[in-house]
């Protein structure tokens, strides 16, 4: 939170000035939703936490606590935490006109994150290699706009290095695909 | 003096021809991994870690590969000062400080006596810390000895109710975070009792969350999604550090030996307590702008406000390993870790280490010493390299450092479910950040939470159910009382205000 203060002190401190909005710096989530949210979350992963203990058992067994004991305890403090949160979060009226991320922000962040979700499901198809250099091939392509003749030796040559890397001078195996298959690199 | 005999002998094992490549090779890691954002120290240690199996094994490996690991931490350190100064952008969160008068400094044209002096009270704060540890440590540790289940697991709390006490009004989301740490330590099979806990049936949960998957998602990734609202480009203050700028800045560094002190005296002792090296460097900072007498100059570029943050936040970072190597107990995420890497290679970290692995620890601190020195020629040498780093496009690196990340989440365990959870564990790690859930507690809970399980069992079984035992005797009962008074600290301090007359504020 300090890093987010000191860059850009001022930013997002509440008071969203009429008519100097752009459609860009309108807010897609309040802090107040967010932290509701999140709170809620918690506190249900809590309650699960106290569930499977008292399953387990959380009382004091024949000869030592039963495997429940502690986590119980833990997943109380977690429910009584995230309750704590979740109040202070209904209760603060500052919250619902700070901004959690503008959409601006909301976008750079996701055209980032949805490509690497989608990296990281097909890797277990495509191989490591294969994934890596289409993801780095499309960065290059969508956020740096660089042309196929320069994206090319980039992307692969990454990828090829990282293989002597660490398939072959650290010894520590990728998963592969279809591609080393046919290679015969497996 | 013995320590002398066993630093001597520490040398010895440090200054072998693999172990001084190993170094360098650390340090210089170490630095770019500090310079690049979403790889800072605890997650550039994290993804290196499993590369270092296969060296552990061979015997004398465990020394040399926590030199690597070590010295790839003082290179973060010290690349964290580069990104400070030059893009204003802190590598780490104890760099926050010296960006307000390093930038301003590279900002002027004088980046290369921001860096110089960033570089030097660095390896200042870190050598005395290193001292301190060489002194020190046996004597703890010996006390150490002494230690049973009860009084582990009271240092154990100890450590934990530091962070909420201090935690300053988040103390609900402190206790938050370090519980989910907690719980998610709990999953998987239950060692003592063999029954499986919070797995809900999902195989892929039996072993439980590993902290290495946890470090690179929440500090990897999720720092990647936060730099990322910054704007997809990294802007900054070019760098030319030459030998003249060297000695220049050299020849005014004395006059600040007043401020180099005091910040290394606060970072020593802050270092200590867990999350201690953030607010050493903030401390220190308003410390010497209080009482230097340029002190109304600070923030507009004044070499002595780099010298207090840079001086105290390195002494605290290298003070940090001292309850880590003596007690078990790390001061913060990267030492946890670190920590981590000796459980896995089979050490026991603690007071039996000094024991039973004399040559390991004495190895460690005598390289503590080279590796700082180390770092000071590599980064003074180098730095427009490493700056230049930070100028491929960022279309090009963002891809490869996430890729980086991947990599060190699957060769953990050999599992790809491990790489999806590092993607989840990167967009908490965003979230929390943002809403100003601390992420240090959890990480520190999910690697010491078994362990302090066990000694509260332990300890339990002991005294047949007797909670009293925490209290049983002079030692373990001071323990937990200070750790109960800095959990209700805060509380503590509001009731004495109401005393006062002064009203009621929390």
């Amino acid at each position: 939170m300090l890093t987010r203060r000191v860059l850009n002190p001022g930013l997002r401190d509440g008071r969203i000035e009429e008519g100097m909005e752009s459609e860009q710096q309108r807010s897609a989530a309040s802090v107040r939703a967010v932290e509701i949210g999140v709170a809620v979350v918690i506190f249900l992963f809590g309650a699960l936490v106290v569930l499977d203990s008292y399953r387990l058992g959380a009382k004091w067994g024949g000869d030592g606590p039963q495997a429940g004991y502690f986590p119980f305890y833990v997943g109380l403090l977690i429910c009584a935490s995230g309750a704590t949160i979740l109040v202070r979060a209904l209760r603060n009226p500052a919250f619902a006109a700070q901004s959690f991320v503008t959409r601006d922000e909301l976008k750079k962040i996701l055209t980032v994150l949805v490509p690497t979700v989608v990296y990281v499901s097909v890797i277990a198809y495509l191989g490591f290699y294969v994934a890596s250099t289409i993801y780095i091939a499309y960065f290059m392509w969508h956020l740096g706009k660089y042309p196929w003749i320069k994206i090319a030796p980039v992307s692969i040559g990454v990828s090829v290095a990282f293989f002597l890397i660490f398939e072959i001078w650290f010894s520590v195996p990728l998963p592969k695909g279809p591609l080393e298959a046919a290679l015969g690199l497996n | 003096m013995e320590e002398i005999n066993a630093l001597m002998q520490g040398f010895a094992v440090a200054l072998s021809p693999l172990n001084l490549l190993l170094m360098f090779v650390g340090v210089v890691l170490g630095i770019i991994i500090g310079v690049l954002p979403g790889l800072g120290g605890a997650n550039g240690v994290a993804i290196l870690l499993p590369l270092t199996f296969s060296m552990a094994q061979q015997p004398g490996g465990t020394t040399s590969a926590i030199i690597l690991l070590s010295c790839i931490y003082w290179g973060a350190l010290f690349g964290g000062a580069i990104t400070s100064i030059l893009f204003n952008i802190p590598g780490e969160p104890w760099s926050v400080a010296t960006t307000f008068d390093g930038h301003p400094l590279a900002q002027k044209g004088r980046a290369g006596s921001a860096l110089t002096a960033a570089f030097t009270s660095s390896f200042i704060g870190a050598l005395i810390a290193v001292i301190m540890i060489t002194f020190l440590s046996p004597v703890v540790a010996g006390f150490a000895l002494q230690f049973g289940p009860p009084e582990f697991f009271a240092v154990y709390l100890l450590t934990f109710c530091a962070f909420v006490g201090m935690s300053g009004g988040n103390a609900a989301k402190t206790v938050a975070s370090m519980m989910i740490g907690f719980a998610l330590a709990a999953v998987g099979l239950d060692s003592v009792t063999g029954t499986l806990r919070l797995t809900f049936g999902f195989t892929s949960l039996l072993k439980g969350f590993d902290f290495l998957i946890a470090v690179i998602g929440l500090f990897g990734i999720g720092e990647i999604l936060e730099t990322l609202e910054e704007g997809l480009a990294f802007k900054g203050a070019s760098a030319k550090i030459n030998m003249k700028v060297v000695l220049e800045t050299w020849k005014e560094l004395p006059r600040y030996w007043a401020t180099s002190l005091r910040s290394a005296a606060v970072g020593c002792f802050m270092g200590i307590v867990p999350g201690g090296a953030t607010p050493a460097s903030f401390m220190s900072y308003g410390l010497a702008r209080r009482l230097s007498k340029d002190g109304n100059d600070f923030g507009s570029g004044v070499v002595e406000g780099v010298v207090a943050p840079e001086t105290a936040a390195h002494a605290a970072g290298t003070s940090a390993l001292l309850p880590m190597i003596t007690l078990g107990v790390p001061g913060s995420p990267t030492a946890a870790v670190l920590l981590g890497g000796l459980l896995i290679w089979g050490l026991q970290p603690g007071p039996l280490l000094f024991v039973e692995k004399p040559d390991f620890v004495w190895g460690l601190i005598a390289s503590m010493y080279l590796g700082n020195i180390a770092g000071l020629i590599v980064v003074l040498t180098c730095v427009p390299l490493f700056a230049a780093i930070l100028r491929i496009p960022f279309s090009i690196i963002a891809p490869v450092i996430i890729v980086i990340c991947a990599i060190g989440a699957y060769t953990v365990h050999n599992s790809m479910f491990d790489v999806y959870l590092m993607v989840v564990f990167g967009v908490i790690g965003y979230a929390f950040k943002k809403l100003g859930y601390p992420l240090a507690p959890m990480v520190l809970a999910l690697v010491l939470g078994d362990r302090a399980e066990e000694n509260f069992r332990n300890a339990i079984k002991g005294s047949q159910g007797d909670m009293l035992v925490f209290f049983s005797n002079g030692l373990v009962g001071g323990l937990t009382t200070l750790a109960l008074l800095l959990l209700f600290w805060p509380l503590i301090r509001a009731g004495w205000r109401l005393v006062l007359g002064r009203g009621w504020r929390p």
